[in-house]
């Protein structure tokens, strides 16, 4: 057998019938090119969801007071107040995979200026808590030890809240009031924009955790810890490090259940990456079923082309081709709709994902694999719905093929 | 004495359509032997496109043996009887069964594409040469239905002549076309047969039958005359004499 002139008989046959074989692939086309659309709309949001995660620290892990729950039972001990500042103490020491560790005390309320007023969130940290949360000091200064331990009346503020209370006017030297509690402005934060939940990262105020617990919720606990492992793969010990610091601080016994619990970011970025992941297989399930409705489309074109071609068999027999010849003439024809048609799709498909990303602004990535995959699938249609209409040709009869009306 | 290109003997041919058995052919005894032209006639039904076809080896007897060229055709393959038809054997059917949208070069290409060692250069040549041998040298890049039916028949003997098969088979190849055309086919014939070409012929006209060197005649599947043709016709003396502006 000779696959050049298979080749070259198939190309033949399907240039005596171009329009048709462009009708052929369009439901290829069309598959393969939302395949690539779909999977690139899927990969993207995982990406922007990565990046934007990333920018929150990817090292971050938050421990804050309560059992878990499972099943409505709450496991451990719940005390909201359970937490100490000896516990961050502990910690530091404890912890050697923890780069950086501190307090947390959060607050609602407005922030008034003047006449001017804005409902924000204050924050009770020390200064470790900038690089742990990836903020930058903007302009101005960040809070000392010596604030820290009298309960400075200090802060710095947010861009957001800077653009609401003091418009173009410099706030650092000013006053802001905070629960009727004046804080001196020492410095603005980098602007961070929003986080991946839309949530803005600039409406905030920061001060230190004495001067929130003390001054403003009156309360001697702290409400959460965020640390910071040392590095990206030694969450995993850090994490495990700052749950035995806790539980020996706490006095917990061996058997007794967390009476806290530990939130890392990466576990949240894979939380969100396995979302879009199950986003984009359905997305990439729906566009391959028109991807299997296109190749179902070649094979049933295919499968009446054996009919309407019976005699054109029933010729190339009678001038001495082998069954197995016609077989790969027409395998190969329903191989080469499906890699053009591939192509094409291929092509249409990117071609339709730059204009969206440009026009609607939407994140996107396309990934060799995707490309790489649609193109496999689609020779695997090709065959796979070839096979059984060039079956059927192969077993016709040399003088039943000529004779057909 | 030339030697035997055909040899059929006790041939026999029954169809099954349902209960009925059709005895196509009731044991058939022919030689035809190399250089000849030959006629096989009868009424419709009498059994003449079902020898045809089993000497083409595009159906296979029910009983009897034939050699073709020396070869046993009864033990082979279905894989070996297509080679053969490949190599030894040309077809001209009576509806020219040319590929439509193909040109009458590639046309006649295609039976070399079912010969491995033949490499494009050669099939090329090939089908320009056989083309030329039927007078169509002009018309070589004309599709099927850009050609009138007497040329689309001569695309088809091209064809079978391209791979240099050792006997032409033909169906009642002037069957759809005028007296004049048919003659044109004839004489084309004759000057292959001239040069050496074996070629079986079937068609029920007389006068066509006339054109050849022995006619056998069938009925209800047995051959019930065979004879030299005496008073041969010679096409190209005939389509002197017919009328050059006959009409239909
Ligand atoms: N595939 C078939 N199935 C059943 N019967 C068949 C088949 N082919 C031929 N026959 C029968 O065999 C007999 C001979 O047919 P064949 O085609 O050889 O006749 P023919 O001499 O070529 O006739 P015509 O001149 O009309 O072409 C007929 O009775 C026909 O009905
Ligand atoms: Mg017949």
């Amino acid at each position: 057998m000779n696959y050049l002139n298979s080749i070259k008989i198939a190309l033949n046959a399907l240039k005596r019938n171009k329009f048709r074989a462009f009708l052929t692939m369009l439901g290829i086309i069309i598959g393969v090119a939302s395949v690539i659309v779909m999977l690139a709309i899927g990969q993207g949001s995982k990406k922007s969801i990565q990046d934007q995660m990333a920018g929150m620290g990817t090292n971050l892990i938050f421990a804050f007071p309560g059992g878990e729950q499972k099943g409505g039972v709450r496991m451990g001990n719940s005390d909201a107040q359970s937490m100490k500042l000896s516990d961050v103490e502990a910690i530091e020491k404890d912890c050697p995979a923890i780069s950086d560790v501190s307090p947390e005390v959060r607050s609602s309320g407005q922030a008034v200026v003047g006449n001017q007023n804005w409902p924000t969130s204050i924050f009770g940290v020390n200064n470790k808590y900038f690089n742990i949360r990836k903020y930058t000091i903007g302009s101005g200064r960040s809070f000392t030890e010596n604030e820290i331990n009298t309960y400075a009346k200090v802060c710095l503020v947010g861009k957001t809240v800077v653009t609401n209370l003091f418009g173009k006017i410099n706030p650092i030297g000013q006053t802001v009031r905070f629960g009727n509690i004046p804080l001196l402005i020492i410095g603005i934060l980098g602007e961070k924009g929003e986080n991946g939940m839309g949530q803005d990262q600039d409406d905030l105020i920061m001060a230190p955790y004495t001067t929130v617990q003390k001054r403003i919720l009156a309360i001697t606990h702290i409400q959460s810890i965020a640390a910071s492992a040392a590095s990206e793969n030694l969450n995993a010990a850090a994490i495990d490090q700052l749950t035995k610091s806790l539980r020996s601080s706490h006095k917990l016994k061996d058997k007794a259940a967390d009476d806290f619990q530990v939130r890392s970011q990466s576990e949240m970025v894979q939380t969100f990456s396995s979302i879009s992941d199950i986003m984009t297989a359905l997305l990439g399930a729906i566009s391959g079923i028109s991807l299997l409705v296109g190749g179902i489309g070649i094979m049933n074109i295919m499968y009446v082309s054996v009919t309407e071609r019976t005699r054109e068999i029933g010729l190339r027999l009678s001038v001495g081709g082998r069954g197995n010849d016609i077989m790969m003439q027409f395998l190969i024809e329903s191989i080469l709709l499906n890699v053009f048609g591939g192509i094409i799709g291929i092509s249409l498909g990117i071609i339709a994902t730059k204009v969206m990303s440009s026009i609607l602004n939407w994140p996107v990535v396309i990934t060799t694999i995707s490309v790489v995959m649609a193109f496999l699938v689609c020779s695997a249609i090709g065959i796979f719905f070839g096979w059984y209409p060039a079956r059927k040709a192969a077993s016709l009869n040399p003088i039943d093929a000529l004779r057909y009306e | 004495m030339n030697k035997s290109i055909i040899q059929v003997n006790q041939l026999k041919k029954d169809f099954y359509v349902g209960e009925i058995t059709v005895h196509a052919l009731r044991g058939i005894n022919l030689e035809i032997k190399q250089g000849e032209f030959v006629a096989i006639m009868g009424t419709s039904g009498s059994g003449k496109s079902t020898m045809l076809n089993i000497l083409g080896c595009l159906d296979k007897p029910t009983s009897g043996s034939y050699f073709l060229d020396g070869i046993s055709m009864g033990e082979l393959s279905k894989n070996e009887l297509a080679g053969l038809r490949n190599m030894k054997l040309g077809f001209v059917f009576q509806s020219y069964n040319l590929l439509s949208r193909t040109s009458a070069l590639e046309n006649v290409e295609l039976p070399l594409f079912y010969n491995p060692k033949i490499k494009s250069k050669e099939r090329r040549e090939r089908a320009e040469a056989a083309l030329e041998a039927v007078g169509l040298s002009d018309r070589m890049h004309h599709m099927p239905n850009q050609l009138s039916g007497g040329q689309q028949q001569r695309v088809a003997i091209a064809r079978s002549l391209v791979n240099d098969p050792v006997v032409i088979l033909a169906d009642e190849a002037t069957g759809n076309l005028d007296t004049r055309t048919s003659f044109e086919i004839m004489a084309l014939l004759q000057d292959l047969n001239q040069k050496g070409k074996t070629i079986v012929f079937v068609t029920h006209e007389a006068d066509i039958a006339k054109f050849m060197t022995r006619q056998v005649v069938f009925r209800d599947g047995h051959i019930i005359r065979e004879e030299l043709v005496t008073n041969r016709n010679n096409a190209v003396e005939l389509l002197k004499a017919l009328p050059i502006d006959e009409t239909a």
